[in-house]
């Protein structure tokens, strides 16, 4: 190898790596990205781990540390189960939202692997980590290590001091509650700092000890007074206690009548984490369409600039198309829409509308359109927009005609499939907008919230399902998950579903029913 | 310039923890799953080697799901290749299993995680905390048999053990150390003197004084200095090592009469299956003894045990008789552990009981490890006799062997699903207590 440096150019040759390549490809990577790309990225670490490694980092959802639960155990068997035997492959890389930004690298990959991981996970999501306004506002990259290490700690101290059971128990029922456990329109508060959590903890083991009135968090009445059923007094409640709440573990946290002051705490760590994962969630198309566009880009142009060798360059197209392969929808392979193709070719043809427009792009982007710069368009999309918005904004004509992409209407009733909109002129703006919706988490999400209680009376928790497009909700999972609010709350908890247009309610079901 | 760290030596099973607490909490659930199957007689062909499979109800995380068979929703798809607007298209039949692929419906699948437990893992789940009862003379842990196993070495013991390599090392050793001075050397000294002697008898005698006095300081120091001294010899150490008693044998016996009619016999396999499984869980060698009786009996095979006929009377004494003289002929019972299962209808010769009741006192009851019998009853029968000690007079005399001897147990099962409680009844772990 040392023989060839000289009379070649190549970043690296063969497929073997060692850590002074994988330092000097990353360099030359990050040079490439800042200059060509203007990216904007947090400091890298990088680390290399094997694929049982990986495994682990699989099982607990990505993160390099985590609680443990029993959950994350069935993960892991799964996921082995399935490299194993199936032979599904493991990702080439994990990589976490943190500054600095930390990426895994499996110790498998060849060198040419590496580098277009580093190009795709140290550059590309990093840069979208640090400069999507989602992630900016949303999730807290520089204190989430210090906060999973916190709760780490925590839920192992519950552990040893009221058992694992108990525990788990708390945990079983805050899981199932995870995707109510977000707050979609208020911003969340900052993770709290060291110090800070300190006091809480101090605090916590304060009021164990003088813990024992459980009524002491609940407005009182005056003894005397009745509790009255009349209209005012019942808004008056619903305000005191910020109704209706779209965050269960929230809610649940903060009113529970029954909850000792630990298990507030687990509940509250769980709710910390969904929320952390929440913008990943809205951003999926556009994280992966950026980090995939950015490795495209960078390979291509170190190619161009004989840094890479093609054979190198053919293994990373390979791997590149095969990340990118989009099979059509009666395809036995079609598992849905492929995150990475349709975010990298909005990407490319965000670009092609920027630099050559067709006189479509022109009615279509007015304002893009045929202006020339395409990095500062991309930056800008990276930046300020999530999924949905971004569909809507940006999904071109020309696209999906590309796509072929089509609408079809499903009502559940019916024994067939209806095609409402196809790639034609009056079809690409529903065929927009259907799409863009699918990826609105706020629409597309289960929408249930806290809308009533009594809490100087039966303490009945009253829950609201808007029912959206008559679409149910799957009753066992319903009724597990109802039974796990029970558990959290003690006392009666009920859910009604009512449709979101009319009004009217479409079900009901109650933890009285279910016992 | 990246920071780089390399993980790859970090402790890999980050996920252990979780992992076990996964299989724990499966295994709950799987046992009671088992246990259930067994307790509603599904267990009949628990001799299957066939898997088990349960879907793990608790292992599901719930969470509030959209229904895939409700409401209106709309589907963007890529590939349009003849489509127009307003095109029908049939929903593939439901369950049909058609190719999920040609499915536009997106809804996830259900979360069907499953866990295939073997045959074994399903017997050890079922004999979790099953443990014979009172091993009363040769318990699991007795100790009956020592075998001398190497245990390193020691400075005395018989010279058949002593170990050559380590005692020569030794030797070696202290040779080195104590400088005794080699064959060579002195042969050395030797050849020089005599080459003197022989080229020049007269000159240098100062020289072949030094000489000799060397020759004689080693040979001295040669005989001081032991070749091979006490203190360098080693012996082979051997510990007694405590065999458990690791055979067991298991009669079975049964009643093959005319009233013994096929459902009888099914209970009874079933029963013999199940302490049959057991034991060979518990012991490396099993042996099985089918002994079958009318009025007389007879050892056979497993096939002519359950499914020959054979007409007669019923002189349950025979086959305690013929089980006796199996034990003495084969069975030595330092070297083996035996148990004994009995099925009958508890018909039984009148006079017969009696004789029973002596075999069982007088010896049978001393060499088992334990004796179980089921009396199989009509399921009319089990409401009269369900609690009672009346019976018949096999039952009351076998009353009487159980009062006297705590490794006896018996009961009555009218269905399948009596076998394994009986059966667990029969088996649960009971405190040790030492046999008076």
């Amino acid at each position: 190898m040392a023989r060839q440096t000289p009379r070649s150019d190549l970043l690296f040759s063969g497929s073997d790596w060692n850590f002074a390549t994988l330092s000097h490809a990353y360099d030359v990577i990050e040079a490439v990205a800042k200059e060509e790309l203007r990216l904007d990225v947090y400091p890298v670490q990088m680390e290399v781990i094997s694929s049982e490694q990986m495994l682990d980092a699989y099982s607990s959802i990505g993160m390099p540390l985590m609680y443990r639960h029993w959950s994350f155990g069935k993960h892991f068997l799964r996921e082995e189960l399935l490299y194993r035997k199936a032979g599904r492959g493991l990702a080439y890389e994990v990589v976490i939202n943190s500054n600095p930004c930390i990426v895994y690298l499996m110790e498998e990959n060849t060198m040419a692997l590496q580098a277009l991981v580093t190009a795709h996970a140290a550059l590309g999501h990093n840069h979208f980590f640090k400069n999507n306004y989602l992630f900016q506002q949303w999730a807290d990259a520089g204190a989430i290590l210090g906060y999973l290490d916190f709760a780490k700690g925590f839920i192992a101290r519950c552990e040893e001091k009221h058992g694992i059971a108990a525990v788990e128990a708390i945990l079983d029922a805050a899981h199932a509650l995870m995707e109510q456990g977000v707050f979609r329109y208020r911003r969340p508060p900052r993770l709290s700092s060291d110090r800070h959590r300190e006091g809480l903890r101090e605090r916590l083991e304060y009021e164990e000890r003088s813990y024992n009135d459980l009524w002491r968090t609940v407005p009182r009445l005056a003894d005397d007074a009745k509790p009255d059923e009349s209209e005012a007094s019942i808004a008056e409640r619903k305000r005191a206690l910020n109704l209706p709440e779209e965050n269960l573990l929230y809610f649940l946290e903060k009113n529970s009548l029954i909850l000792e002051p630990w298990q507030r705490e687990i509940l509250r760590i769980v709710r910390v984490i969904a929320q952390y994962f929440y913008p990943q969630r809205q951003t999926q198309v556009m994280n992966e369409g950026c980090a995939t566009f950015v490795h495209y880009t960078i390979m291509n142009t170190l190619f161009d600039r004989g840094r890479i060798s093609e054979g190198a360059m053919l293994e990373i197209l390979r791997n590149h198309s095969n990340v990118v392969f989009q099979p059509a929808f009666d395809d036995p392979r079609f598992s849905g829409i492929n995150p990475y193709a349709l975010g990298l070719d909005m990407m490319q043809d965000i670009q092609r509308v920027v630099t050559e427009p067709t006189a479509e792009d022109r009615d279509w982007f007015p304002e893009i359109a045929g202006t020339g710069d395409w990095r500062t368009i991309l930056l800008d999309a990276w930046a300020n927009h999530r999924d949905e918005s971004f569909i809507r904004q940006y999904l071109s004509p020309a696209l999906i005609r590309k796509w072929r992409l089509f609408l079809l209407s499903d009502t559940a009733n019916d024994s067939f499939y209806s095609v409402a909109s196809i790639h034609n002129e009056r079809g690409y703006a529903s065929i927009r907008t259907a799409l863009a919706q699918k990826y609105d988490i706020g629409a597309s999400h289960t929408d249930i919230q806290v809308v009533d209680v009594d809490l100087l009376g039966q303490r009945h928790l009253r829950l609201q399902h808007k029912v959206n497009d008559g679409i149910l909700l799957e009753s066992t999972g319903c009724d597990a998950t109802l039974r796990h609010i029970h558990e959290l709350w003690g006392y009666e908890v009920s859910l009604e579903g009512v449709d979101a247009q009319t009004g009217v309610t479409v079900f009901e079901r109650s933890s009285r029913q279910l016992a | 310039m990246p920071i780089f760290i390399d993980r790859r030596l970090n402790p890999k099973d980050k996920s252990l923890g979780n992992r076990q607490r996964f299989l724990q909490r499966v295994r709950a659930e799987l046992k009671r799953s088992v246990q259930e199957q067994i307790r509603a007689g599904k267990i009949a062909d628990a001799d299957g080697a066939h898997a088990v499979s349960l879907p793990a109800k608790r292992t599901s995380e719930p969470r509030f799901r959209d229904a895939g068979d409700s409401g209106r929703r709309q589907h963007v798809l890529p590939g349009n290749r003849h489509f127009a607007p307003g095109d029908r298209m049939p929903k593939p039949g439901r369950g049909g299993g058609s190719g999920s692929g040609s499915s536009p419906g997106l809804e996830e699948s259900e979360d069907d995680f499953r866990f295939v437990l073997s045959r074994e893992e399903v017997l050890d789940l079922f004999f979790e905390d099953l443990a014979l009862p009172d091993m009363v003379k040769l318990n699991l842990k007795e100790i009956v048999a020592f075998k001398p196993r190497r245990a390193g070495f020691s400075a005395s013991g018989s010279p058949t053990n002593i170990n050559i390599a380590r005692t020569m090392r030794n030797s070696h050793g202290r040779r080195i150390a104590l400088q005794r001075p080699r064959r060579e050397e002195v042969e050395a000294i030797l050849r020089e003197l005599a080459r003197i002697e022989a080229d020049e008898p007269d000159a240098a005698r100062a020289d072949v004084a030094a000489l000799r006095a060397e020759l004689d300081r080693l040979e001295r120091r040669r005989r001081v200095i032991s070749f091979v001294d006490p203190v360098d010899i080693r012996f082979n150490r051997f510990d007694a090592q405590p065999q458990p008693n690791a055979n067991a044998v298991m009669f079975c016996l049964m009643d093959v009469s005319g009233s013994m009619g096929e459902r009888e016999k099914d209970l009874a396999k079933r029963f013999f299956v199940l302490l049959h499984l057991f034991l060979k869980r518990r012991y490396d060698r099993t042996d099985i003894v089918f002994i079958r009786h009318t009025h007389m009996a007879q050892e056979v095979d497993e096939d002519t045990f359950f499914f020959s006929m054979q007409s007669g009377g019923t002189v349950v004494s025979t086959a305690l008789e013929e089980m006796q003289r199996i034990i003495a002929q084969r069975y030595p019972r330092r070297e083996w552990n035996i148990y004994a299962a009995q099925a009958s209808d508890g018909d039984n010769l009148a006079t017969d009981s009696r004789r029973c009741l002596k075999l069982m006192d007088g010896e049978i009851m001393r060499l088992c490890q334990y004796f179980a019998y089921v009396e199989i009853i009509d399921e009319r029968e089990s409401e009269i006799f369900g609690s009672t000690d009346n019976g018949t007079s096999l039952w009351r005399a076998y009353l009487t062997v159980k009062e006297r001897w705590p490794n006896f147990g018996m009961s009555r099962i009218a269905r399948a699903a009596d076998i394994y409680p009986v059966f667990r009844h029969l088996f649960t772990r009971q405190p040790a207590r030492l046999r008076k």
